[in-house]
């Protein structure tokens, strides 16, 4: 299997290890999060508050005495639930775009392959803040507009990749086999281009977590009800001068979790594409920066 | 050339109206009845009445859009909602902050790319271009809210350098403080954005360093580094301005978010009350004035790198 291949290639690569096992760590942790956490991470206890990094509470407390070793495992369940909602919404949106700007007759298809190219412009925090404007922020909204920002460009990059494949002589020969387009697209278009398409979702989930992080702290996007990290900086955020090295928990969070998706889809990369073997990657593959939240 | 300005030109038109027809599709049709959002639940049906005819709500959609883009091109994007102040002095006010803010985070991103992008590329089986590539990776991840924060709490709140927060009342008649409160900000933006840029500064000197030209040089008696310095560098810059287009939305996103860490009188932190208070009038004018700022800037890098390039300009 191919599949097996990269895997191992992604595992043998020092930093695809790094990025496998921080997804992987950050996934347990809300799983585990659901069941149990050192402490409820909203219990309230004002005679420990802001007690210092020690036996009781490994990381400290907050303002109110929540334990904020608890507070970011719970804060990881709305971390992963944003990262792999947007994730679905990005592959339907990104398949459906790109099946469409690649697959149908030519003025549908540069149609659609225009109105990407501009539809690409739009920062995804600014899309999020149109749809915020109109029904107010919440965690669906930071779903929805990442899975559009980034659908738009995995579109973008798969497109061009189910075009050449389309050319090849095995889809030509599945044609002239007798299969279906539609049966061809399942059997050799889509497998083909899984590579890309993946690459691209591990970049993505990057953002998204960002965005999750950026929205939340400015209050469109979790509840202040429900635990986030970004929540978590912006609530440590109003006592920074005095307690100063509560911000560094939630920060490092975020930006191991974003660090790993990142070398992740790096990995990836270079494990599905020989032709990166040297080590120095072609415009257009690295990962999209426009998106930063 | 000329061909190809105009259908660049064609595209950013039409670029120009998707995004307009979606802001408008998204603040004016889907909110359902705009009035009533308004006025609120406890309104009587006059003030709806007199809130529709205000805005024009009670004619056809299209003539509702072609009002608004012909107030758009004669340079008036509607009043508040809330304060009734128009749109446009109140964006020209607040880009006294955001502007300066944005090009000082620019500089800043390039003094970080540049030279350190090279470097991470030219010694990259050498520990400091290893260590130079590692930190931008690592600094890519940080979200620009917590960098801000902890260049907050070294020097504003340990080494008291810097305001922590917000921005002369006279704003730039006393230069030197309206200078200072804009140093951290634009230097969080810089760092982080400048981090992301660092990456495509050493794929593309790597990729420069293995072209024909450089290596002929190089072997006619230059050192690597001189025929990288003479031959590529032209080849690299040319795919940082390719970039460039992107950069401008990322230090967008950042300003919004740091307008907001540092408490700035900008358009980000203008945005950000408006989406929370709901005046879809102002949010419509300043994200059509943001995403328009996007696609004018990409169809300028386009042009820019079409006249630079002598490869692509043989290609036609």
């Amino acid at each position: 299997m191919r599949r097996l291949q990269w895997a191992r290639r992604v595992w043998a690569s020092g930093t695809g290890r790094f990025g496998v096992i921080v997804v992987v760590v950050i996934a347990a942790t809300a799983l585990v999060s659901l069941f149990w956490t050192p402490l409820d991470p909203q219990r309230v206890d004002i005679a420990n508050r802001w007690a210092a990094p020690g036996a009781a509470h490994l990381l400290g407390t907050d303002g109110s005495g929540r334990d904020i070793l608890s507070l970011l495992m719970a804060g990881s369940r709305t971390t992963v639930l944003v990262a792999v909602g947007a994730g679905v919404i990005a592959t339907a949106i990104g398949l459906v775009l790109a099946a469409l700007g690649a697959l149908t007759p030519r003025p549908v298809r540069e149609g659609v392959t225009v109105i990407v190219d501009i539809l690409i412009a739009f920062p995804v925090l600014l899309i999020a803040m149109m749809i915020s404007a109109v029904w107010g922020g919440s965690l669906l909204v930071v779903i929805v507009s990442v899975g559009i920002g980034f659908g738009v460009n995995i579109a973008r990059v798969t497109r061009p990749e189910l075009r050449r494949i389309l050319r090849s002589d095995f889809v030509l020969a599945g044609r002239a086999a007798g299969l279906s387009p539609s049966q061809n697209l399942w059997r050799h278009l889509l497998p083909n281009v899984a590579p890309v398409f993946i690459v691209q979702l591990s970049w993505g989930m990057a953002v998204a977590v960002l965005a999750e992080a950026g929205l939340s702290y400015l209050g469109f996007g979790a509840p202040v009800t429900q635990p986030s990290w970004g929540l978590l900086l912006a609530d440590l955020q109003r006592f920074i001068s005095v307690h100063p090295l509560s911000v560094l928990w939630p920060g490092l969070a975020i930006t191991l979790t974003v660090l790993g998706f990142n070398l992740l889809g790096d990995a990836l990369r270079d494990a599905t594409d020989p032709t990166l073997s040297r080590g120095s990657a072609p415009r257009g593959t690295e990962p999209p920066a426009a998106v930063t939240a | 050339m000329i061909r190809y300005a105009l259908t660049r030109l064609a595209l950013l038109v039409l670029g120009l109206f998707v995004a307009s027809a979606l802001i408008f599709t998204t603040l004016r049709i889907l909110p359902g009845d705009i009035a009533q959002l308004i006025a609120g639940v406890n309104s009587t049906p006059e003030q709806l009445a007199g809130i529709r005819e205000r805005l024009g709500l009670d004619r056809p959609i299209p003539v509702q859009y072609g009002d608004w883009i012909g107030g758009v091109l004669r340079g008036d994007l509607g009043s508040s909602q809330l304060t009734g102040t128009p749109v446009v002095s109140e964006l020209l006010q607040k880009a006294e902050v955001t502007v300066p803010l944005g090009i000082l985070a620019f500089v800043v991103a390039l003094l970080v790319a540049l030279p350190f992008g090279v470097l991470a590329a030219v010694r990259r089986h050498r520990p400091d271009g290893v260590a130079v590539s590692v930190g931008a990776q690592a600094l890519a991840a940080v979200p620009v809210v917590w960098a801000g924060m902890m260049l907050v709490v070294v020097f504003a709140v340990t080494l008291g350098w810097l305001p922590a927060q917000g921005f002369p009342r006279a704003g730039w008649s006393d230069p030197a403080a309206a200078f200072r409160a804009l140093v951290l900000p634009a230097v969080t933006i810089g760092v982080v954005e400048g981090a992301v840029l660092l990456r495509f500064v050493r794929s593309a000197t790597l990729q420069a360093m293995g072209q024909d030209f450089v290596r002929t040089a190089a072997a006619k008696g230059l050192t690597r580094t001189q025929a990288l310095l003479r031959h590529g560098l032209p080849s690299v810059g040319l795919s940082v301005i390719t970039v460039l287009g992107v950069q401008v939305a990322g230090i967008m996103v950042g300003a919004v978010v740091i307008e907001q860490l540092f408490s700035l009188p900008g358009i980000g932190r203008m945005l950000v009350e408006d989406t929370g208070n709901r005046d879809l009038v102002k949010v419509q004018g300043e994200l059509l004035v943001l995403t328009g700022l996007v696609l004018i800037i990409g169809f300028v890098v386009d042009l820019v790198h079409r006249v630079l390039d002598p490869r692509q300009r043989e290609a036609e």
